[in-house]
């Protein structure tokens, strides 16, 4: 079983403009077989408008336990919050 | 159920004070509800387990499509065909699900194939009884997948990311299987007599097979106790199968048949059926290799794998000549 045939991502986009979500994986040798497989794979019951294929090799991943270093900039900064700011009752539609 | 005999560490869950800052975090983590995704650290107890269920699900899956598939050229109607046709490709689909999910925790596909073709992997007993008259489709699809959805709703909450999700997924689409068995059912025991008697049989050789599934009476299991620590395992056998048993018997009661079990009889005090148990030892006999279709279903899986070697290898050899001529090309 040495010849294994490569991995791929599925991404789907379902019914309702929603963007595409990851879905699962498969194997196969080439990017219209994994088209094909997803297809059958993951949309059995009509479930998406677009289907995306990626090898699997292709993704680059963030580290889960580097993630403190990695979100700290974005942590101290609540003023990117529309609720940092104190605004008059009387001042309306803002 | 699906997977019967989920062997764990061997050893009772530690206690929060005897784990490492790791394993503490980690514990944790899954206490609180949080899933644990493919790269987040976890306790090498938890992956061999994980991994040990989630493939032992898979292949019963693939494993199950064959007494089924025997049924899709003997179909009594163009419809029931089309129906089962779509009901074992979905199977196939279940388990591709779970293998990706499993092979998100550093196993590949392969290997997993090759611990199930050697046999060193188990898959659900039932799939080693014979399907043997066409109302077996509405008994497998009525109790077989029954069993399975009672299993599988509380697994969508597994601490495992992927897995939970493969299991919603699953979830999803095992109600049209159930729902076909039970119409395949009603068709039968409210036909002729001879169809009713049909029925009859069916559940008669399916009943305590399917109570076998939810796996014997583990509440004194250290196996198991570990497993519900990590949230891999979610409530116990007895749990199920009695569920089970209690939402199975009305339905036996409105399609007229008879459950074969002299002292199933509702419990007022308990407020549920009492039931007697499957014979165990057939289990472990089963479980072992020694089923009467064992032989015959490691058969068929091993022979489709060794015949669509040449087309798997034809398929990696045309596309590696694509990228080739696609490089020279460049």
């Amino acid at each position: 079983m040495a010849n294994e045939l490569p991995l791929w991502e599925v991404f789907i986009r379902g019914q309702h403009g929603t963007a595409h979500r990851h879905v699962g994986s498969l194997h196969a040798t080439d990017a219209g077989m994994a088209m094909n497989n997803a297809r059958d794979v993951y949309t059995r019951r009509n479930e998406g408008l677009s289907i995306w294929v990626v090898p699997s090799s292709e993704i680059v991943a963030s580290i889960p336990s580097k993630k403190g270093p990695l979100f700290d900039p974005s942590k101290d900064k609540i003023y990117r919050h529309p609720s940092f700011y104190n605004i008059p009752v009387e001042v309306k539609k803002i | 159920m699906y997977a019967q005999e989920v062997k764990s560490t061997g050893s009772k869950p530690k206690s929060l004070n005897s784990m490492s800052a790791k394993e503490k975090a980690f514990q944790e983590k899954i206490d609180r509800g949080q899933r644990i995704e493919p790269k987040d650290w976890m306790p090498e107890g938890y992956r061999r387990t994980l991994l040990r269920q989630m493939g032992q699900h898979a292949h019963s899956e693939i494993v199950g499509q064959l007494p089924e598939g025997n049924w899709i050229s003997r179909a009594p109607t163009l419809e029931r065909k089309t129906i089962l046709l779509a009901k074992v490709q979905d199977e196939a689909g279940h388990g591709l699900y779970l293998y990706s999910a499993a092979e998100t925790l550093g196993k590949s596909r392969d290997e997993m194939t090759k611990e199930l073709l050697s046999g060193r992997a188990k898959y659900s007993s039932i799939f080693n009884y014979p399907t043997l008259n066409w109302s077996d489709m509405g008994a497998v699809g009525w109790l077989v997948d029954g069993a399975a959805i009672m299993n599988q709703v509380p697994l969508q909450r597994t601490s495992y990311g992927p897995y939970a999700r493969a299991m919603v997924r699953i979830c999803k689409e095992e109600s049209f299987h159930q729902r076909q068995g039970f119409d395949i059912m009603m068709k039968m025991s409210f036909g002729s007599k001879k169809q009713k008697a049909m029925a009859q049989d069916s559940l008669n050789r399916f009943w305590y097979p399917s109570l076998m599934m939810f796996g014997p009476s583990d509440s004194e299991s250290v196996h198991s106790a570990q497993s519900m620590a990590w949230k891999i395992k979610i409530n116990f056998n007895d749990e199920l199968r009695q569920k089970f048993v209690d939402q199975t018997a009305p339905q036996a009661e409105y399609l007229g048949l008879t459950i074969p079990d002299e002292k199933l009889k509702w419990n007022e005090k308990t407020e549920q059926y009492d039931y007697s148990e499957p014979n165990w030892e057939e289990f472990f006999e089963v479980i072992s290799g020694n089923g009467p279709c064992n032989t015959e279903r490691l058969a068929a899986r091993n022979k489709a794998w060794d015949d669509g070697e040449w087309f798997r290898d034809g398929l990696l050899a045309n596309s590696t000549k694509n990228q080739n001529s696609q490089i020279a090309a460049e």
